[in-house]
């Protein structure tokens, strides 16, 4: 078979159904695929503002600020307003997707590019209370003069101030500073820049480690105003950039000594939220990265206390990011814009209940198998419980007094974080961190014996001694699981600079480390270990070298916080796969159900006139889907004892009318009744009937013995009504029987067919084309079995294209042409002797005239020699006689027979079939 | 009475005597076969492959399952399950489900079951049920042939994993049949697909290969992140989940979303084979 008609084969012929059916399945993939892409028209719409604000300690300068007001497109009257403050070295752009979500839900929202960056004016003044935060206080006298704000009172916008990092810092300051903000978020954010950015973990009063990572990082980024687009500003200085001048006097001595002057703290402390919190009365929600080494879950605890001092509503929540960490997995951040949603909408615009008191947090629970990300599980208690815990487990330590190196210059240094890759979670709890031998002392527990949930900053006892009477060192606590693998949560250090220390450890004072606070499961079998090192890659350290002894305490105590798991939205999913599971099942069941009462009503239909009758066919249609007619109008009957043939050319429907009889084919029109049950697919009244249609089907993988056997197995009846040996006596294949099918020829393939068909000794069998392949002795062994087989009130229907054969076999026949039944009677009635007969002579002018005068019915010419002539009752003798007396040759006389005529004159010389029309 | 005596609808094509059926065949015996032959050509590569060869896997959350592969018998197997999870369960499982109605069909055999008659819904319920078991049978074959072999070679020790830590060998047995029942059901979506253009086409090749093709078609369109959330429809999307199991506490959220697109995936298939397959002419 060629390579095309064999894709004939397998692809559906395209009739105009399919091609319909397919052509809206397209359309229906297509629209769905643009359904999901097409963008949605968004709910808001924005205008950027350039706004000129007073700013400056008298208010006397001018500067103008790059600010874009978004808008709800669909508001109906005067709606809230969100000053939506970005973080350092932002932008108004970097705030744009959290400020359409807010405009979605139906705030006003205005960004704006804090002075001293983007396309502003003015200079970076570290969100100071006379510059930044003016700023903001000009914004809102501008807020509350667009018509589309609602407000409070004249002048007095509905307002809110949300932004993270330095914009936290400024919703923060301009709550202290200005009493119409109505309610605050602010997130990642500061407290206190002394604490930040020299920071001190010890009870003691020395000033602080310098954060010359962090520091260095953020004073790049604010000098880096000199980019090609943006504006160049008159007298910038290239040491300071967009700084001011103070800004930047303060940085450069404080980078380079390591310790701050008075002017430098009071220029930090004047920018720290901490010195106006208790003038605070906008509702606060303060949300803090758990994964943050600039500004730790201690800045926003120090926020806290110090606003709930006052009796104003705060709520804290910590999320798994931060400076570090990033915006965290996808449900922190999920849980933390449903947190600011609920408070704002609460707050701002007096939608929905109180938001409750409970803190939120999160733990991370393991990476993602599918992208690497983080998991995260979040957790919830019914009040803050600050950094100590609502409970604690002391842990107790060993490891005697050992003595570490500071290395000169701080090089080589310890690795905690890496400051500013930002977003880098899975490094960092994977342990970038790494020490450097004779730098650190260890300090290790032996395995916890049970899980500890630890949630809040650990506090151990130290003990240094130092010969210059001064030690910087970090302490950090590590997670060290069974295989020896340690991990420093979220990169965290406690730094700590001890003061007048004495020469030798006997002598020192313990004085007490408050770790940074995390969250994280201690697992049982796991180990703590407290590692207190040198030198730090994000700190300053001493310059020269000198050798401190450190001895830890022997206890270290954890914080610990039973949370409550918040529900991951992401269980639904399970109900929906149960649901989805019981209707899978109830669907099925229901089909099931309703197919059996169908097929019962079906099946038990009888129709009495024919319940002793084996076949009955009531003008039978076949017409296929692409429109070709291959049964037109067939009927005939099939009774007890008889061997009926159906004859026909090939192509005239013969095996159309044999699959509907094996239930293979609906019928379009009519009817086939075996004992008076209609014939369809799967009818139990097949059981009844025996067939070979269309050539053998064995699994050429079995032998011919295995083949009947296994076909047998599938009908699930008695072996014993098969009658193996008198099928395997009629296929007569000997030993071979015992070989693979597909060794078999042609013909042993047909016999083994004929033996399946009958096994079981069916009422009808139905037999198409039995005796192609077979040879003649086989042939004429095939006639006796057929007709025997008929003898005990069963019957045969035998289809075949030979004439010859159909006259020796059948007892009756049907003769079927282009899809309609020609003929049909017994053999003997339409076999029988016609009137004429066909005649060769030699000289057929003579012979024509001789027959003419004869008085024949009819001469006709068959061929140069022939002659077909109708006797009209003239004997076969007293023609011939008066031929040869004639002196016309007689070579052949050949009576003919009625079958023939009927076939050829209806079929004849056209032996093209219905099939070829 | 209708029917022969003896002859009764729901007793018709045993599921034992398909079963025989399709144990006869070659092709069922060699897939089966090579189901244990796998894990012996990987350990024998692993003996004397040399081991150290950093070239490929590089990096992935799959190619560190091979570093861990032979520290002891569960990672062994799981290693075994993550190389055949791709592609050779695929062609497997297309191969039990795809062929036995098309190669019925081509014979020529499926008209004379229909005549027996053996009703349409129970030949291919029937079928359907033993494709799915030899598909099961393989790829527990394959996991079970995993774990002996790689326990008697590497010792019976934690289930290692690079995402999270090592757990204990009786959890880590539970895990790998967690891996494993996933993977059952994930290959829902290919055996259904197969099931279905078995019954649509009498080329039993055309069944395999089309429904492989399809899986590996969609396979390259959840690479293509362009395509956004319509990625999370394909079949394929959710294939590799069974990585969040290897995680401590385990990731299922993943796992149930890969559960119910596979089922419904190949609810639909078999839906549409069923309807199909109860009004088509048999003209094979």
């Amino acid at each position: 078979m060629s390579l095309s008609s064999r894709l004939r084969r397998a692809l559906p012929r395209p009739t105009r159904r399919r091609v319909v059916s397919g052509s809206v399945v397209l359309v229906l993939v297509a629209a769905l695929v643009g359904w999901a892409v097409w963008p949605d028209r968004p709910g808001w719409t924005s205008a950027d503002e350039q706004i000129t604000v007073k700013t400056g300690p008298a208010g006397a300068e001018s500067v103008d600020l790059d600010a874009r007001l978004y808008l709800p497109r669909d508001r109906s009257g005067k709606v809230p307003a969100v000053l939506l403050a970005h973080g350092f070295g932002g932008t108004k752009d970097s705030v744009s997707d959290n400020a359409e979500e807010l405009a979605d839900r139906g705030y006003a929202v205005l960004t704006w590019t804090a002075q001293g960056f983007g396309r502003s004016g003015g200079q970076i003044h570290l969100d100071s209370p006379d510059y930044e935060v003016r700023d903001a206080q000009g914004l809102l006298d501008w807020l509350a003069a667009r018509p589309e704000i609602q407000l409070d009172a004249t002048g007095d916008p509905r307002v809110a101030v949300v932004g993270g990092s330095y914009g936290g810092a400024l919703a923060l300051l301009l709550a202290g500073q200005d009493a119409r903000v109505d309610t605050i978020v602010p997130s990642i954010t500061w407290n206190d820049l002394t604490k930040v950015f020299l920071q001190q973990s010890a009870d003691t009063t020395a000033t602080g480690v310098f954060k010359k990572g962090w520091a260095g990082l953020y004073f790049g980024n604010g000098a880096a105003s000199l980019l090609p687009d943006q504006p160049v500003q008159k007298n910038e200085d290239p040491a300071c950039g967009r700084f001011a001048a103070d800004v930047c006097a303060a940085y450069l001595s404080l980078a380079t000594t390591g310790t701050a002057d008075q002017a430098t703290l009071d220029l930090l402390r004047k920018s720290s939220p901490a010195t106006v919190l208790s003038k605070i009365k906008a509702p606060t929600l303060l949300i803090q990265g758990e994964v943050d080494t600039l500004f730790p879950l201690s800045e926003a605890d120090a926020n806290a206390k110090g606003i709930a001092a006052t009796g104003t509503p705060v709520r804290v929540a910590w999320f798994t990011g931060g400076h570090d960490g990033g915006a965290g997995p996808q449900t922190d951040q999920d849980r933390v814009k449903y947190l600011t949603v609920q408070w704002l909408d609460h707050y701002l615009k007096g939608e929905g209940d109180a938001p409750s008191d409970s803190f939120t947090y999160s733990r991370v629970a393991g990476f993602s198998a599918l992208d690497r990300g983080l998991v995260t599980n979040g957790y919830s208690t019914e009040a803050y419980p600050s950094l100590s815990g609502t409970g604690s487990t002391q842990v107790s330590l060993e490891g005697s007094a050992q003595p570490i190196a500071n290395p000169p210059n701080g090089n080589p240094a310890a690795l905690s974080s890496l400051p500013g890759t930002g977003g880098r979670l899975s490094e960092l709890l994977g342990g970038v961190a790494a020490d450097i031998p004779g730098q650190y002392a260890t300090f290790e527990s032996t395995p916890v014996t049970g899980a500890i949930e630890v949630a809040g900053a650990p506090s151990i006892q130290l003990r240094a001694a130092s010969p210059t009477g001064e030690a910087t060192v970090f302490v950090k606590l590590y997670d060290v699981d069974e295989s020896g693998a340690e991990t420093l949560s979220a990169g965290l250090v406690a730094p700590v600079r001890l003061t007048g220390l004495p020469t030798s450890i006997e002598q020192a004072q313990p004085v007490t480390v408050t770790l940074p606070a995390i969250v994280r499961r201690i697992d049982s079998g796991h180990t703590v270990r407290i590692v207190v090192a040198t030198s730090d890659q994000a700190f300053l350290t001493p310059a020269k070298p000198v050798t401190y002894t450190v001895a830890a305490g022997s206890t270290l105590t954890l914080p610990t916080v039973v949370g409550t798991p918040i529900a991951n939205p992401q269980t639904v999913w399970r109900w929906v796969l149960g649901g989805l599971l019981v209707v899978i099942a109830l669907g099925l069941a229901v089909v099931l159900l309703v197919r059996r009462g169908l097929r019962r009503r079906r099946h038990d239909e009888v129709i009495e006139e024919y319940a002793e009758t084996p076949l009955v066919v009531r003008e039978l249609r076949k017409a296929y889907a692409d429109g070709f007619v291959a049964v037109e109008e067939v009927s005939f009957t099939v009774q007890r004892g008889q061997v009926v043939g159906l004859l026909g050319p090939n192509g005239a429907g013969k095996t159309t009318t044999l699959r509907v009889l094996m239930g293979l084919t609906m019928p379009t029109g009519g009817d086939a009744l075996v004992f008076g049950h209609r014939l369809m697919p799967g009818a139990p009244i097949l059981s009844r009937v025996g067939a070979l249609v269309e050539g053998p089907g064995f699994l050429p993988h079995l032998s011919g013995y295995e083949n009947l056997r296994a076909y047998w197995r599938a009908s699930g009846r008695p072996e014993a009504d098969a009658h193996f040996d008198e099928a395997l006596r009629i296929a007569g294949l000997g030993d071979s029987v015992h070989r693979k099918t597909k060794k078999y020829s042609h013909g042993m393939r047909q016999r083994l067919a004929i033996a399946q068909a009958m096994l079981g000794l069916p009422e009808l069998l139905v037999l198409d084309e039995p005796t192609d392949g077979l040879d003649p002795p086989q042939i004429a062994e095939m006639r006796r079995v057929l007709k025997r087989y008929a003898t005990d009130g069963r019957a045969v229907l035998v289809s075949s294209h030979l004439l010859a054969e159909v006259e020796q076999t059948c007892t009756h026949a049907v003769v079927v042409n282009k899809g309609r039944i020609v003929a049909s009677g017994p053999v003997d009635d339409i076999v029988g002797e016609s009137p004429s007969v066909q005649i060769e002579v030699s000289d057929v002018p003579a012979a024509s005239a001789v027959l003419a005068s004869l008085g024949v019915k009819s001469v006709l010419p068959d061929g140069p020699s022939g002659l077909i002539v109708d006797m009209n009752g003239t004997p076969r003798s007293e023609v011939v006689a008066s031929l040869v007396r004639a002196g016309v040759d007689v070579d052949r006389v050949v009576p003919r027979r009625r079958l023939e005529d009927a076939f050829l004159a209806l079929v004849g010389d056209n032996s093209r079939g219905s099939g070829d029309r | 009475m209708s029917a022969v005596t003896g002859y009764r609808p729901s007793a018709t094509l045993p599921i034992w005597a398909e079963v025989r059926r399709q144990a006869s065949r070659r092709r069922t015996q060699l897939a089966l076969g090579f189901m244990v032959l796998l894990p012996i050509i990987i350990l024998v590569a692993f003996e004397f492959g040399g081991g150290n060869d950093d070239d490929g896997n590089g990096g992935g959350a799959f190619g560190s399952l091979v570093d861990l592969a032979t520290s002891g018998g569960l990672n062994f197997a799981l290693f075994c399950l993550a190389v055949s999870a791709g592609f050779l369960l695929v062609v497997v499982v297309a191969l039990f489900c795809g062929d036995p109605v098309a190669s019925e069909a081509s014979w020529g055999s499926l008209r004379y079951l229909l005549a027996i008659p053996v009703p349409r819904v129970r030949l291919l319920a029937v079928k359907l049920v033993v494709a799915l078991g030899y598909s099961l049978v393989a790829l527990l074959t394959l996991a079970s042939t995993g774990l002996l072999i790689g326990t008697l070679r590497y010792g019976w020790h934690p289930l290692g994993s690079t995402v999270a830590a090592a757990i204990p060998p009786g959890q880590g047995l539970l895990r790998l049949l967690g891996i494993v029942a996933y993977l059952a059901i994930i290959m829902l979506v290919v055996a259904g697909l197969a099931f279905l253009l078995s019954v649509l086409t009498d080329a039993a090749l055309g069944a395999v290969g089309g429904a492989v093709l399809l899986w590996i078609l969609s396979s390259i369109l959840d690479q293509i992140t362009a395509l956004g959330s319509v990625r999370n429809l394909l079949p394929t999307h959710y294939s590799d989940a069974w990585l969040g199991l290897l995680s401590t506490p385990p990731q299922v959220d993943d796992l149930v979303k890969g559960a119910i697109a596979a089922i419904c995936y190949a609810t639909l298939f078999w839906s549409l084979a069923f309807w199909r397959f109860t009004r088509k002419d048999i003209t094979s």
